[in-house]
């Protein structure tokens, strides 16, 4: 198999502040003026790349991984050629697409149709090859009826539509994608998702960035960890992924601040202000692993005696599926009044029976009389399962197998004369 | 390097494969850089298309307005120069004097703005995807013919109309060699003033200024022969001054200054070559700081 992309000792240093100084001609001069023979100061910098080196085969499909900050998007730009290395080489072979974002050059003035022509051509698609796949770009993004309308007039959703549609029909040998399915609507992220799948399946060479570990795992057969500008792991998909989720978890605190978290919405009369995840015995956790015992702790600070509330929280699945729904009126709880001042409430889980993955949490207080929302924090706070041996044996069950599973058992006694049958024991976890 | 990539290539069956590509890929000669151009050049249309089609959506003069703007100013420039200044303009009527220099000089002034600020306008593109740069300031520089194409169908009109007092010949067929070589000073000099702009934002507010201070030491309200021939010397370092005695001579029929078109073509080439030099040994940063 041949390289697809070779990267030899690649460094980036960026100069710290170099947006806002030197801009000004009139600084540059100022300083020449002040002390002209006087050696500059050397500039703050910062490596957001040190001595990376991989190479990628023809065909893989490569995630990486890593913080914010770690260099994880620096590596795609030089990839891409937008930016170039301080030091070191990469070579890559064949077409290169490069999505650092969806819609690249979109046009507002322009129609549906014309940003396709310009955005693919941007992309690198040929005048010829966007008339041949017009029509089906056009069915994928699923505005048709607006493709003659100026993209101004285009909600956000529709806009990211057309932008993956056109980039769902690039053909190249090699493609680089940064974080482009963080958005747009569970459905469309589906149908993003099957179209990197089908990009898998054709042979095709993906450098894959993004923050949603079960896009990564279910689409990647390899996985590269990018930490403080260097590769700290490489390796198949699933060990960095779990050496990565490791390092986080440590790292994190066990609960969310929600003071400065922005986009509430309700009247604000009572507000949460922190939400933290407790052990059954109601110590700190740093991990929640599938089928374990957890406490959902919120804390809340009420301005005023608020009658009659309802407490709730609502689990989604990182594709948006609706995975629960928990709420103080469901359990047909009737708080009479909740006084002014800080407290808290609990959700006791039992037995969390949610596959590994990433879980976002709504949590709200509304009127159980009016309705009137008091408080509603949208996806604020995420909260990941990570993997426990649930059914005791060794495989490895993720989000692949679903969202929930249910305490079972096989029963085999139905199987007459069978041979002794084998269980894998279950393995280090 | 280059050799074990070029062995991998023939390995691979698959066609494309034969396009290596290699970052950074060292000192581009020019060549390699015109080829990668070239390869690009459906981009290059794309981005052409698109600053047109967006320059006319929604005015509903759409491209008249390439023809009232330099036809006002004529009219004014008539109006105060030709009439009450009495300024002389080699037996030329003054309106299609001044016309044939403004045409040219609108080109270049409206269009030398836009080609200065095509890459900090494009700063979204530029940090998202690699194309050649160079594209950027030449769609600009392109975009702006279109204009001048209609204000040339002006000039025509008002060629025919004062046919009687002037000399039309085959020379005008030399006109579109002038119109290109405005063209390639306000890519070479757009060039060098985008790539700064990129860095120095003080740029874009001295553009308007030199065009502004250009109109007056270019022969676009007198002729070059107002002046005694020891200034017209210092005139001539005006790669425009060569470029509007030029292109009105041919197009109307005076004797052409050869010697002052061949100085103003060294002059441009010169900027072009200035601008390409700058553009391309500052290009790798401009994602980084624009």
């Amino acid at each position: 198999m041949a390289e697809a992309v070779t990267v030899e000792n690649l460094s980036k240093r960026y100069q710290l502040g170099a947006l806002q100084r030197d801009t000004q001609l009139r600084e540059h001069l100022m300083h020449l003026l002040q002390a002209p023979f006087r050696r500059r100061l050397p500039k703050e910098t910062i490596w957001a790349l040190r001595e990376v080196s991989f190479s990628v085969q023809e065909g893989e499909v490569v995630g990486i991984v890593g913080r914010n900050g770690a260099g994880k998007s620096t590596l795609l730009k030089v990839l891409s050629k937008i930016t170039y290395p301080t030091s070191g080489k990469v070579r890559t072979r064949g077409r290169v697409a490069s999505l650092l974002e969806v819609g690249t050059g979109f046009h507002e003035e322009l129609t549906g149709r014309e940003n396709i022509y310009l955005n693919g051509s941007i992309l690198g698609m040929k005048k010829r090859e966007v008339d041949v796949k017009l029509d089906a770009i056009v069915a994928f993004s699923g505005v048709e009826r607006f493709i003659d309308t100026p993209i101004k007039r285009f909600s956000s959703g529709m806009r990211m539509r057309l932008g993956f549609a056109v980039a769902a029909h690039l053909e190249p040998d090699v493609l680089i994608v940064d974080e482009v399915l963080a958005v747009g609507d569970a459905a469309f992220q589906k149908k993003c998702i099957s179209a990197m799948q089908d990009l898998r399946g054709g042979g095709r060479t993906v450098l894959f960035v993004s923050h949603n570990m079960a896009a990564v795992e279910n689409l990647c057969t390899r996985g590269i960890w990018i930490a403080n500008g260097q590769v700290r792991l490489d390796g198949p998909t699933h060990e960095v992924i779990e050496a990565y989720m490791a390092s986080f978890n440590s790292a994190e605190s066990t609960g969310s601040e929600l003071t400065t978290v922005e986009g509430r919405r309700g009247s604000g009369e009572i507000r949460y202000t922190r939400v933290e995840f407790l052990s059954a015995k109601r110590e700190p956790q740093n991990v929640t692993r599938s089928g374990k015992g957890v406490v959902v702790r919120l804390h809340y600070h009420a301005d005023e005696p608020i009658e009659r509330p309802c407490f709730g929280l609502r689990m989604h699945s990182d594709l948006g599926t609706l995975v629960t729904d928990c709420s103080t009126w469901l359990h047909g709880i009737d708080i009479p009044v909740v006084p002014p001042g800080d407290g808290y409430v609990d959700l006791e889980i039992d037995s969390i029976n949610l596959l590994p993955g990433r879980y976002f949490l709504t949590i709200w207080v509304d009127s159980v009389m009016t309705k009137k929302i008091f408080e509603a924090l949208e996806n604020a706070i995420h909260l990941d399962i990570e993997e426990a041996p649930i059914y005791n044996s060794s495989r490895r069950i993720d989000n692949r197998f679903g969202l929930v599973y249910f305490p079972q058992r096989w029963n085999l006694e139905g199987i007459s004369h069978a041979p002794r049958i084998e269980v894998s024991p279950a393995a280090n976890g | 390097m280059r050799g074990s990539c070029h062995r991998a290539a023939e390995i691979s069956a698959a066609p494309a494969a034969a396009h290596s590509r290699e970052i950074p890929r060292g000192k581009h000669i020019v060549s390699e850089w015109l080829a990668e151009i070239w390869r690009s050049r459906e981009i290059l249309y794309f981005l052409t298309w698109r600053d047109v089609k967006v320059r006319y959506k929604q005015a509903v003069l759409g491209v008249a307005w390439a023809v009232l703007q330099p036809l006002f100013t004529m009219v004014i420039f008539s109006l105060t120069f030709g009439k009450l200044a009495k300024m002389p303009s080699d037996g030329i009527p003054y309106p299609l004097f001044s016309f044939s220099g403004l045409l040219l000089w609108t080109y270049l002034s409206v269009t030398l703005a836009q080609v200065g600020n095509s890459l900090i306008n494009n700063s979204g593109l530029i940090t998202k995807i690699y194309f050649p740069r160079v594209l950027l300031p030449a769609a600009a520089a392109l975009q702006g013919l279109l204009d001048l194409l209609v204000g040339a169908v002006f000039l025509v009109a008002l060629m025919i109309y004062y046919r009687q007092e002037v000399r039309i010949g085959w020379s005008a067929l030399l006109a579109p060699l002038f119109v290109a070589q405005t063209a390639v000073l306000v890519m070479g000099a757009g060039m060098l003033l985008a790539a700064l702009n990129v860095r120095y934002r003080d740029v874009k507010y001295t553009i308007p200024f030199l065009t502004q201070v250009g109109l007056f030491v270019s022969p676009v309200i007198y002729p070059i022969s107002f002046f005694p021939p020891r200034y017209q010397a210092w005139l001539a370092l005006n790669p425009m001054t060569g470029i509007i005695e030029g292109f009105r001579a041919c197009l109307l029929g005076t004797p052409i200054n050869w010697g002052l078109v061949g100085v103003s073509w060294g002059f441009t080439l010169l900027i072009l070559v200035l601008g390409g030099v700058h553009f391309r040994s500052t290009e790798r940063v401009f994602a980084d700081i624009v």
